[in-house]
């Protein structure tokens, strides 16, 4: 195969690419003019329908269909591009506004011509204070320039672009979350219907897509819908950024044809190089936290939106790969994993705001050397009873929760119950009464510790 | 143990306190209205404004946030009870955060947690005496690819050995970023307010008495 050249890290590592001219130099800006000189916006979303560019922000949706989706009489709409990165094992969204600013604003241009877009927000972490600075000042550049604001590259067209900084919630990164928060209030998600494309930020019609997919649009532009079909798999087209991370080589952020196998990102020579110190792989999260784990024979999974849910995983999620080398403990993992979703479960449905906490306490339970055989099957059982598949909850998080803590323990059972066969008698007990004491002074009655009074005789 | 609950019969605030947001500090806030539809939607920069100045969002600080956008102050708390990133008690003049998520975990940052903890003799949430440093964990940095990382303020440390935590703490330039900086937010205060109504959140409650 000849050697993939990439396309949305081609500038990274240019010298001064985060200026205006030398961007506009390397062919910067000309597929922004190309869209909104040549083409009516309907015929953009009409191109990026045709090459099957799907959101790269974990759902897969494709992005032309969710533009189709406004309404045909508005008057006002906005663009909220999500950067709210915060997806453990996660970090392509950083590497491009941090390498290639630029990108990601004419990608803001284009989509926002052809949503019609009169506002465009920027929700960007608060964690990245280097990549704002970097943004902001590339934005006040554009805006100097005339990329932004009034009448652009003369068509008459008005954008305006903002960054608005969130604050530290995991779950602002859902589109609707994100409105809310956006709106300056708690970044709780919304029940849909209504979508944001009917009524999203201020009750008007929404696009909100993802830093990655945004970066994408440009390139569809200037080579055409077909050129973009052409690289990757069947159902999905395009690059996309891989990003490894954990006891490889070399961690970092790679671009690739979709469907390259989860092996070829560990081991391969562009991309992880192997392990350090000859560590061998126990397993590995292919795509952000939340879509589960691979075990080592199952590595040579193809990352792509559909093929991975035939082992068991929610889906492509961010293709952030996280690997866990052979001598990490499983239950320490496990624990890491139940304790993010805890804290980070926004608390507005009860299976989510519980069932996560119930996870942790199960999780640290284990971890402490005080499991038991049953807690597998009962955590098992929490993943199962919380999430949008069953129907519960407003968003996608607990299902996000309950995709890896089930993968984990269900894959690396055996390995479970052999620490739980290992622990030394009467541990269980002890931590257990550390933990809460007071159900071991309750009275026994019939063999349980029981709530109701005890009267002697 | 004595029992302890949130004291609800004496104000939180004192209504003759003098403002301790400034004419600047305000006009900043009113600077980011006209890029919203609502004023409530500038709550969020609002909020990184007055703690970028004050150091941390008091009651007081809400209350006169709530007054210049024209909420109530319950609404500036309900929000901003929400994000970990504001703090409603002084902090110390650096935050050091430490990456807790998965990848960084697997690198080791138990241990850079350890030292950090070590090092500035305080626990989590804890802020040392002199003020200086502010220790706290939190999820995923986004910053994998240089586990484990530590951030200091605005500045992010990549692949941080345990062994590195007190150089690191010890360099006063730490939190210095090398890209330019953009001018709508500023630099996180340098002295933290010492105001007596900035005690930390424990003031709140206190011990209930008989009397």
């Amino acid at each position: 195969m000849a050697k993939y050249e990439p396309v949305l890290l081609k500038n990274v590592g240019v010298e001064g690419v985060r200026n205006l001219k030398v961007y506009r130099e390397r062919g910067g800006y000309a597929a922004a003019e190309k869209a909104l000189k040549n083409h009516t916006p309907a015929q953009i979303v009409e191109i990026v329908k045709e090459s099957g560019l799907r959101g790269r922000g974990g759902a897969g949706f494709p992005a032309g269909v969710k533009w189709s989706f406004l309404p045909e009489k508005r008057q006002v709409t906005y663009l909220c591009v999500n950067a709210d990165e915060s997806e453990p094992g996660t970090f392509c969204n950083r590497v491009l506004m941090e390498e290639d600013p630029h990108q990601l604003l004419e990608g803001i241009i284009i989509s926002a011509y052809a949503t019609q877009t009169t506002t465009a927000y920027i929700y960007m972490r608060v964690e990245f204070h280097e990549q704002f600075h970097i943004l902001q000042t590339a934005l006040d550049e554009a805006y100097a320039a005339g990329l932004f604001g009034k009448n652009l590259f003369g068509t008459g067209y008005n954008l305006e672009c903002f960054i608005h900084r969130g604050a530290g919630a995991y779950v602002c990164g859902e589109e609707t979350g994100l409105i809310e928060s956006l709106e300056g209030k708690r970044g709780w998600p919304r029940i849909k219907p209504p979508f944001p494309a009917i009524e999203g930020l201020f009750r008007r019609p929404t696009v909100v897509n993802n830093v990655e997919t945004l970066c994408c649009v440009p390139h569809i532009i200037e080579r055409g819908a077909a050129w973009f079909k052409s690289i990757g798999t069947e159902g999905s087209s395009g690059p996309k950024l891989y990003t490894i991370s954990g006891p490889v080589k070399r961690p970092g952020c790679y671009e690739a044809p979709l469907g390259i196998t989860c092996r070829d990102l560990i081991f391969g020579d562009d991309y992880g190089q192997g392990m350090i110190d000859g560590r061998k792989v126990k397993g590995c999260i292919p795509g952000g936290l939340s879509v589960g784990v691979l075990t080592e024979s199952e590595l040579d999974c193809k990352l792509d939106f559909d093929e991975v849910r035939k082992y068991g995983l929610l889906g492509l999620g961010t293709a952030g790969a996280i690997v866990i080398p052979q001598d990490a403990d499983i239950r320490e993992v496990l624990a890491n994993v139940a304790r993010f979703y805890s804290h980070e479960s926004c608390g507005q449905c009860t299976q989510c705001r519980e069932g996560t906490n119930w996870m942790y306490k199960i999780a640290m339970r284990i971890a402490l050397g005080a499991g038991r055989i049953a807690d597998l099957d009962l955590i098992c059982e929490v993943t199962r009873k919380m999430g949008m598949m069953p129907g519960l909850s407003i968003c996608g998080l607990p299902d996000g929760a309950a995709y890896p803590i089930r993968t984990i323990v269900e894959k690396f059972r055996d390995e479970f119950e052999q620490h739980i066969r290992r622990q030394e008698p009467g541990r269980v007990e002890q931590v257990l009464k550390r933990l809460n004491p007071a159900i071991y002074e309750l009275p026994i009655i019939g063999q349980r510790g029981s709530h109701t009074y005890h009267r002697a005789g | 143990m004595a029992w302890q609950a949130v004291d609800r019969i004496h104000p939180v605030i004192d209504k003759d306190a003098p403002q301790i947001l400034s004419d600047a500090v305000r006009e900043k806030i009113r600077s980011f209205f006209p890029r919203y539809e609502t004023k409530r939607a500038a709550l969020l920069p609002a909020l990184h404004v007055v703690q970028d100045a004050l150091g941390h969002v008091n009651h007081q600080a809400m209350k006169e946030i709530a007054e210049v956008l024209e909420i109530p102050p319950s609404d500036v708390l309900d929000t901003m009870s929400f994000y970990t990133h504001f703090w409603d008690h002084a902090k110390g003049e650096k935050v050091v955060v430490v990456c807790r998520s998965l990848s960084c975990q697997l690198m080791g940052s138990d241990a850079v947690l350890q030292a950090a903890r070590e090092e500035l003799k305080i626990e989590e949430h804890g802020t040392t005496p002199d003020g200086k440093y502010s220790l706290v964990t939190e999820e995923c940095l986004a910053a994998c690819d240089h586990a484990p990382c530590v951030l200091v303020n605005e500045k992010m440390h990549k692949r941080v050995k345990p062994d590195q935590i007190s150089k690191l703490l010890k360099d006063a330039k730490n939190d210095e970023i090398t890209f330019p900086r953009s001018s709508l937010f500023d630099k996180p205060a340098k002295k933290a307010t010492a105001d007596p109504a900035d005690l930390p959140r424990t003031s709140d409650v206190r011990e209930m008495k008989e009397s």
